[in-house]
Formats: structure tokens, sequence, C-alpha cells
């Protein structure tokens, strides 16, 4: 053997440059989430991007309720928006969005792609960054228990069996799930493996040693042993086809913004690969900042400007850009993103000129393929609010995700409930499949108690479509204090007594689910 | 037969076999040794493992006299830091004409110079800069210690924003890395960096703001563990206590501001046994805070959660029950029968059985830290001194941006909870192994190897040939080859893997003395160009190899 051939053997045939600013893209390849793609994967083009706002979005600053002003006003008065300045939404006067997203407000009233979910979270929030992104990412039945897999992680793994062992292969040629960033999501998570890989730049691969050894022993040490071997074969294998498809195309959008826009520069990165025919089913990218306890707006200068009204320009112009790319590239009608945030803020600002951690907010579906609509109504802002006060969930983060699995990647209802670990109720999200009743068909259903305020018990009247009916009181911070109902009830008004004598005084929500049809409202113990 | 066709056998049946990794390596065997004084064998192996583990990688030197000491020795020697704070960053940034301090001349400390926004980047990079420099030089537990720390008071220099902050808290972290834990959980609470990165400073009666008294609870004493039942209302009595504490940006200190004082009385819940935080008007409200401190210390809980985060640190991600009962309680207990001194517990974990047990060794991945400054002591990597002070933090903010971008920025973690190997269930350390940072390693290493990385008109690249003599057995091929695997890989590898290394060394030929001429040749005449260059271009390949191999990212 030459000398040349072992440095070849050796090293990078192009030494690898250690970019300072360099942005890691990750390709999930190994998750039960993938396997259970895989099956349908052969008859569904489907690619979903997975787009997460780290940090906690303030939910009420960026799809804002026009019809709860002046209680917003007095909750958060050194953050409000000027009503003069939000973005209207077509066909829903009382709903705007913040001032910075006139590319998302763009991609609403124009183009028909975006869905827009009010109040997304789950009861008993929890309120820690660490947690709550846990939570999103595994998707467990209750938020006090712990699932080390992620939900799409359980989707690949069911979908594609014996990953890793036999992967690659002609079937399965490309990687499963890819995310940018440099560390691999916890929503990719197998049970034994996470279903993803990670890279920066699709043009920088590295030759790896070939492993002499083939076996590793059976301790701790062999355990890490065998991990990163099959990192360096997986990286290997998969490092082609991702080039391949990276440069078979050019970016055809000229949109991105040429820089300080990280999300843009990730997602422009899927857009190449997706069009460049990789067949993984999907990415996940990210941007960071949203956690803004105290200066999120301007203390001059208005509050749409600042820290939060930038992070939204960015996402805003990330995601228009990417669909614009899509269009010209010829992808639109199977890419769909999912924007979402570990939890929301609280209704009621601090003296920083921030938000404290809340509970739900608003997540975002684009692509041409979704139902352009909103999917919830406006939350209820009681007209006191206390520094504890949330947003009451409407939308439950976790039938989005059974709602995709089925709509999307054309599982089952049963499927779906399998990787999700419970059966949830499916939200209209996108509009193209099957039997998805109507939702929030709020004139079918009168929800209100009286008195209200009340002093210990009040009256709760409700109608029904008749089934399957839930009415359920929340605490403001959206602990579930009392199931009220929860059986098959026949069509038409009822009434319940709720008695909350030994409950301290606060709001409380009350949350109706007949069907698919939900709906909220507050009452206040005095 | 030539020489080239014969290398090309060996070596194409060898490394042509594609890698199929049969091993199942599920790692279900864990130590069943505990705590007991550690009273075996003290060899080569022995004095490795505990290097790498307290220190940032080894020298080959170190290597020598650690081995020739016994478990005690070396563990008290590894533990016996300086505790005199090292000199300070300085302005390195003031070069050419360029980034003129107005209040800081070139080559002195700024870390008491007045704020100035402009130079606010450039003093961070200094003191990142400084603190790579300080790991690279370090030869005890300390600086190992402080980025322990650093990772559970997890700050952001970039959310501070206040290079002077951004310094004290360091200062802090190495002041306290082996003293008191409930003094430096008490001195942590109002450092200024600490109070501008979780809002403490905006902490008030009127608008109080939890995020420091939640991870006041969860991430630095507590945890989440299932036995760590604070609640909600717990988290706002905290921050009631908590408020007050403001920053002064003119004299680069926190103080107590009574009349932000919430002075109420701080009802907590039963898991704290329903205690009461009476509250104090003036300057007697900042006692509160100390008070929260020493409830929190009534738990239990609190020692076992530190102890776990040392076990995982500096042994193994995985806690079994076996690991509970006989390293972490008793391990707790002895925390708390010191009064949370950290130093007994260290002194105990690394003389015990459990530490040294075979099975506690060569199981974690190396993080971007542990990889970068390692690869630096290892192979004694020259930087510039201090005489050139603008190259020397130059190069050394190259490894510390080397180390970023494979995912550990030091001064900037990820969030308050510090980097996900060092928690995230269930693949801890295989976190920082990912198709992007795995490539990025093994390219580094075959960089400073093989051409170096030049930068402002400084080289920085491995002496293989100054490596090389330091070996012991330098002049046999096959003895040069074991001293490098023990050098570099925790593990041992296959006979298989040294055959290609030192046909490596030999390039083809069958006979030792091949090699061992040429290195005697190049050691006779340094100017021997030709056995010089043949030397360095064999062992460039040898050591690149061993690089690459997967074992190489053990620790």
């Amino acid at each position: 053997m030459k000398r040349r051939s072992f440095i070849k053997r050796t090293a990078p045939v192009t030494v690898l440059p250690v970019l300072i600013n360099g942005m890691s893209f990750k390709s999930y390849a190994n998750s039960p989430l993938l396997r259970l793609l895989g099956a349908k994967a052969e008859l569904n083009d489907k690619v979903l991007v997975l787009v997460q706002l780290n940090g906690g979005n303030d939910g009420l600053n960026t799809v804002i309720p026009l019809d709860q002003y002046t209680n917003l006003t007095a909750a958060r008065p050194n953050l409000i928006l000027d009503e003069n300045k939000v973005l209207k939404l077509k066909g829903f006067d009382q709903t705007c969005l913040h001032p910075s997203m006139t590319g998302l407000q763009n991609l609403f009233n124009n183009e028909s792609s975006l869905n827009i979910l009010q109040a997304v979270g789950y009861p008993s929030p929890n309120f820690s960054h660490f947690r709550a992104t846990d939570i999103w990412a595994t998707a467990p039945i209750a938020s006090n228990q712990y699932v080390t897999s992620g939900w799409a992680g359980r989707y690949l793994d069911d979908s594609y069996p014996g990953f890793p062992n036999g992967y690659p292969n002609s079937e399965h040629p490309d990687p499963l799930a890819l995310s940018i960033g440099g560390i691999v999501s916890q929503t990719f998570q197998g049970p034994s493996y996470n279903m993803g890989m990670a890279i920066s730049d699709p043009n920088n691969f590295y030759n790896f040693v070939d492993n002499v050894s083939t076996t590793v022993p059976d301790t701790p040490a062999g355990k890490e042993l065998a991990y990163l071997r099959l990192v360096a074969q997986q990286t290997d294998q998969y490092a082609e086809k991702i080039k391949d498809s990276y440069n078979s195309v050019k970016t055809l959008s000229t949109m991105y913004p040429a820089s300080g826009n990280s999300l843009a520069n990730q997602l422009k990165i899927v857009a190449r690969l997706i069009a460049g025919g990789l067949k993984t089913k999907i990415y996940l990218v990210s941007l960071g900042g949203f956690d803004t306890h105290s200066n999120q707006v301007n203390a001059t200068g208005g509050t749409e400007t600042g820290a939060h009204a930038n992070l939204w320009e960015n996402v805003s112009v990330g995601i228009s850009a990417f669909m614009d790319d899509c269009h010209k590239l010829g992808i639109s009608d199977k890419v769909a993103g999912l924007v979402y945030s570990e939890f929301g803020r609280r209704i009621a600002s601090n003296a920083s000129l921030g938000t404290d951690h809340g509970a739900g907010g608003p997540c975002m579906v684009f692509g041409t393929q979704v139902n352009n609509t909103i999917l919830g109504t406006n939350p209820s802002i009681p007209s006191t609010v206390n520094a504890a006060d949330n947003v009451p969930m409407q939308n439950d983060f976790r039938a989005i995700y059974s709602s995709i699995l089925q709509q999307w990647f054309g599982l089952t209802k049963a499927e779906a409930a399998g990787v999700l670990l419970a059966t949830y109720n499916t939200l209209p999200i996108f509009k193209t499949t099957g039997s998805v009743e109507k939702l929030n068909d709020s004139d079918l259903m009168v929800l209100e108690n009286y008195p209200n305020p009340f002093h210990s018990t009040t009256s709760i009247r409700f109608k029904t479509n008749g089934g399957y009916t839930q009415l359920k009181v929340y605490d403001a911070i959206g602990n579930e204090v009392k199931t009220l109902v929860d059986k098959n009830l026949g069509a038409g008004s009822h009434t319940v007594s709720f008695d909350a004598s030994s409950f301290p005084s606060g709001n409380y929500y009350y949350h109706l689910i007949n069907g698919n049809k939900h709906l909220n409202k507050v009452m206040v113990k005095n | 037969m030539q020489r080239r066709d014969f290398f090309q056998q060996v070596s194409t049946a060898l490394l042509s076999s594609p890698p199929k990794p049969t091993g199942t390596g599920r790692g279900e065997a864990t130590p069943a040794t505990g705590l007991a004084k550690y009273s075996g064998n003290w060899g080569r192996a022995e004095t490795a493992h505990l290097l790498r583990r307290t220190l940032f990688g080894f020298k080959q030197s170190e290597l020598e006299a650690f081995s020739k000491m016994n478990v005690d020795t070396a563990v008290d020697a590894l533990l016996n830091i300086d505790t005199n704070p090292p000199s300070p960053p300085i302005n390195a940034y003031t070069s050419n004409g360029m980034n003129v301090d107005p209040d800081v001349p070139a080559g002195q400390t700024w870390v008491n110079a007045k704020i100035n926004p402009v130079f606010n980047n450039l003093r961070i990079q200094s003191v990142k800069a400084w603190w790579t420099g300080l790991k690279i030089e370090d030869t005890t537990i300390r600086e190992k210690l402080v980025l322990f720390w650093h990772n559970h008071f997890s700050t952001e220099s970039q959310v501070i924003n206040i290079p002077q902050f951004f310094y004290q808290n360091n200062a802090l972290l190495r002041k306290h890395c082996m003293g008191n834990f409930k003094t430096f959980v008490k001195e942590m609470t109002i450092d200024p960096g600490m109070l501008r990165y979780l809002n403490g400073y905006l902490n008030t009666k009127t608008a109080p703001d939890e995020n420091y008294a939640r991870e006041l609870q969860e991430l630095f004493t507590l945890g989440k563990g299932k036995d760590s039942q604070y609640t909600e209302d717990d988290v706002k009595a905290a921050a009631k206590v908590l408020t007050g504490w403001r920053v002064n940006n003119v004299n680069l200190s926190s103080y107590f501001d009574s009349n932000k004082h919430d002075t109420g009385d701080k009802q907590f819940s039963s898991f704290y046994n329903n205690a009461v935080i009476s509250g104090k008007t003036g300057a007697a409200g900042a006692d509160e805070t100390d008070e929260l401190v020493n409830l929190i210390f009534l738990q239990n809980e609190v020692a076992k959660f530190i102890c776990r985060k040392i076990y995982r640190f500096f042994l193994y991600h995985e806690i079994d029950s076996n690991v509970e009962t006989k390293v972490i309680e008793p391990l707790a207990d002895i925390f708390r029968n010191n009064n949370y001194e950290i130093k007994p517990v260290l002194e105990t974990l690394f003389k015990s059985e459990h530490f040294f047990d075979t099975l506690s060794m060569a199981c974690q991945i190396k993080s971007p830290v542990d990889f970068t400054i390692g690869f630096c002591r290892q192979f004694e990597l020259k930087f510039p001194d201090s005489s050139d002070y603008v190259k020397q933090y130059y190069e050394w903010n190259y490894v510390q941006a080397v180390s970023a971008v494979l995912q550990q920025d030091t001064g900037d973690p990820p969030n308050v909870a510090g980097w996900p190997a060092y928690y995230q269930v269930p693949m801890f350390n295989e976190t920082w192994i990912n198709s992007d940072t795995l490539p990025r390693r093994m390219g580094l290493a075959s960089l400073l190897i093989f051409t170096g990385y030049s930068r402002g008109g400084y080289l920085l690249i491995v002496d293989v040939l100054d490596f090389a003599s330091k070996m012991p057995n330098v002049q046999d091929p096959g003895k040069l080859v074991d001293d490098l695997l023990e050098m570099l890989l925790p593990l041992a590898v296959e006979q298989s893997v040294k055959d290609i290394l030192k046909a490596g060394l030999l390039n083809g030929q069958s006979m030792d003395y091949y090699w061992t001429d040429a290195w005697n040749a190049y050691v006779a005449n340094n100017n021997d160009t030709a056995n010089k260059n043949y030397c360095t271009a064999q062992l460039k390949l040898v050591i690149s190899y061993i690089l690459n191999l997967a074992e190489y990212q053990l620790s």
C-alpha cells in the first residue's frame, strides 16, 4: 500500500475546517417512531419539519386576543402591543399577530398555508424548562410521568424494526430523521438508540477508520465503545446520500436573509435536502432566546420592538423564505412544519419588561396542505389577573402529535395511540384527510356559569351534542381541581353544580370537551 | 516480495473488512464494590485511570511520576489545589493600535475597570481564553472541579453580559470548588453574575421574580428526584425571601436594598415541615437568605443530589440501586457529617474500591473540554508564553472555540440546567457524540497532527518526534506501539490493531531494526533529514490512526 493510501484510511480526505460559527445538522436515523413511519413511508412521501422555539414563548404577545384587550392591558401594561399595529388575520377580526410577523400573516391571509392552534398545553403544566422540554419531547400520558423515549423516536422505532442493525439498506437508504443544531433532540430518542444523526455542513464529511475490532466487552466501557462505533459507521454510510441530495439542487428562494437568522439558515439546508431527494421523514430545527424574563420589549421605542419582536421577525422571515423555496423547488405539497415552544408565559408581566414561565401558548402548523384557520378561541383573560395566573389550555399538544401522525403520516388512530401511549382527540390540522369533526362549533356549545363571581358554589350550564362529554375545572396555574362530568350524555342542555368551598379564592377555568369540540371559560371565586 | 506489496497484503486484509459491531455492549455489569479503601495493585493502568478522571488528560511525565506513588499519595497530590486565586485575565485585545481601551493599558487586567459596553465582547473572550489557559496549565483537580461547578451553577456570559461579573462568577467557582458547599450556595445566591443571570436583581416585593428561587431548589440543591417534593408555593415563598438583592454596576458588587424586600412572613410547605421564615425589616432582611439556604440544607436529599452529580461527572452516568446504596448514600452521609465540606467526599470517592473497579474504567465519553484540553496536555502542545500575551490569548481562544464547536462552550452552556450530557436520560454523555461532532473531533486531531493550525503567524502543531521521544522504549517499534496505546487509549486493543500500527512504523518492513535504525540515526544527528522525515511521517500516520479509533473518545 502506498503511503497515500494509508493516509486516506487514517485521515480525512480533506481535513475538516473547524468552523467557529459552524451549525450542526442532525439526522435522526434510529428511533421507534421512525420505524412505524418506515412501513407507511413506502406509501407516503410527506416530510415534517419541527421548529422548536427554546425558552418558552410569550403566546399572548404572539397571537393576540383583541377582544380581551382591556383585561390584557391591565395585566401587562408595560408589554401590551399597540392595538393599531398588530397584524390582522383574514376572517378572524378579533385575533391578530405580533407586528413583526408579516411573513406569517401573508401565509395566512394570502397563501392559505397556516394553521394556528390556540392555547396548546397539557393538564398540570410544569414550569421548569428542563422538565417541560422533556414533556414535549417524550409526550407522557401525564405530566408527572417519566418516559425516556421521544414521541418521534417511538414512531420511528415502530416503523423501522431492528434499527440500527442492518440500516441503511436498499429499502431505507436515508436517515430516518435529521436535526440541525449540535445536540440530538430527545424527541427522536428511541427505547435504546437515538434515531437521529447530526451534521453541520452537508458537504463536509469525514472518512472514518474502518473498525478492525468487531466485538466489545459486556461492561459500561463496552457499551460506550459500541455506541461510538455505531455513530462512526452510520455517519459514514449516510454521508454520501446526504451530500448528493444537498448538491443536486440549489437554493431557489431569494428571501433568505444574508446573515443573522440562524433559523432561516437551518431551514435553507432542509429545503435543499428534501428537494434533493433525501427520504428523511422528520427534520428538527431550533431557535433559542424565548426565555424573556426581562427586556422582552424595549423600554423606549415602542412595545413592538425588542427581543421578542426580533425573535418573531426571525421565525416569520425564516418560514416565509423556506415556504417560498419549497414552492420554487416543487416540494411544497409534501412539506409541513410544526412551530412550538416548551411552555407559554404568564398573563401578567413583571416589572422587568418581561414575563415569567407560564402554561399554554399558541402553536402553528405551516404548509400548503394545512387547514388555513384558527383552532380554538381567544383565551379568556380575567379582569383581575394574579401573578400566578395562566392561559388555560384548549388544545393538548399530544392531540397535535396524534393528528399529525394520522393526517400527515397516514397512521391509523390506533397506531397513533400506540406511539403516544394513549388516545387523544383528533384536530383538523390538515385539509386532506378523513372524517374529522368540525372543531369549536361554539354555536352548538353553550358553556356558562352563574353566579359569577361566586362565594362557594356556582352552577355550570352547558349544551352537548350527545355522546362522550367531559367537564373539568382547573385552577389558575393549570392544575386540575375537579372533574364534574366524564361520561356519555344525551344531546341537549345540562347543569352541574361546582362546590368550591374548600378551594382558595382566585380565578378558575372550566373546560368542556364533547367529541372533538371543546370550550373554555373563566370564573372567579371571591 | 516487495515491502510495499507485503504491507499492502497485511493492511488490506485488516483494513478493508466493513465495520460490523456485533458485540451487544449492553454494559449490564455494574461495579458491585463500595467505598472501602482501595488496596489492590497500584500499576500504570490504575494511575492512568485516576489521572484521566481528575485531570484533563495527562502527560507522559505525570504518568511516570504518579505511578511511583500509591493511592493515598497520588489522590492527596491531585486534591492539593492551589487556593490562591490565579492572576486575573488581562487586556490582550489591544494590539497594533486596534481595540485601544481608554481605561486599561494593554497587558493589564481589566477586571476592576469600569464597565464599558464597547469592550464587553472582547473582555468576555478574554475570560474564556484565560480560563482555557488555566485548564491547560493546571496539574491538580482544581480546573476540573471548576468545570463541574460551572455546569452545576450554570450561567451564560452572553446573558450576564457584564464581563466583570462573568469573571467574578468564575472566580467564585474556583474559590469554593473544594470548599464548603453550603457557604458556596449562600455566596452564589448573591453573586452579581448569578443575580443578573436568573433575574435575582429584579426580584422585588412589588414584582417577585421566581427564576432564581426555582433553580435554587430544582437545579442547585435538591434536584427533581422523587424525594424532592417542594411545591410551586415553595418556589413563590423562596422568591419572596430573596427579594431585595440588587447589583451595583459602579462598584461592581451586589447589595441588599431593604426597601425592595418583602417583609411578610414566608410560609413553606409540609416538605419543609411547614417552616415559616419570618419577615424582617431593614438590613436584617438579608439574613432571610441564609435562613432559606439553611432550611433547604435540612433536607437529606441535598447531599444525595450533589453526590449523584459528582458521581456522574467523575465516574459514570448510570446509577443503579447498587450504586445508590453502596456509594451515593454513604457518600452523602460523609458530606452531611462533614457539614457539607466537599473535600472529604472527593477523597473518599477517589480512594475507593469502587473508583478503581475495572468496571468503572474507560466508560466515560470525553466531554469536548476533556477532548480538547486533554489533547493539548497529552501532546504538550506549545503555546506562546506570557511575554507574547496577545498571541497566547489568541491560541487559547482557538482551543476554546474548538470546544464550543464540539458543543461545549465554557462560559455559555445551553441553559441554566447545564449541558444535557450531564443529566439527559438515557444517553447522558453519549449526547456529545453524533454524526456532526464525531467527525469534527477526528478532523481536529488529524489537523493538529498533520498540518497544524496556523493563526496570526503562530503554528499550533503536535511535535510527534518530541512526543515519541518521551516514550520509554522508543527504539523498539513493538514496545513503542504499546506505550503509545497506553498513553492515548484507556482500553486495550486487539493484536490485529497493534499489528497495523507496528506495520505503519515499519512502512512494510518485516524487521524491527529498520525502525530502530531510522530512529537512532535521527537521534544521533538531528540534521539527518531523510531519517527525521521518515520517523516524522510514520509517527504521524500511526498516532493519527490511534486518535481515529473509537477508543480514543473514552476516558
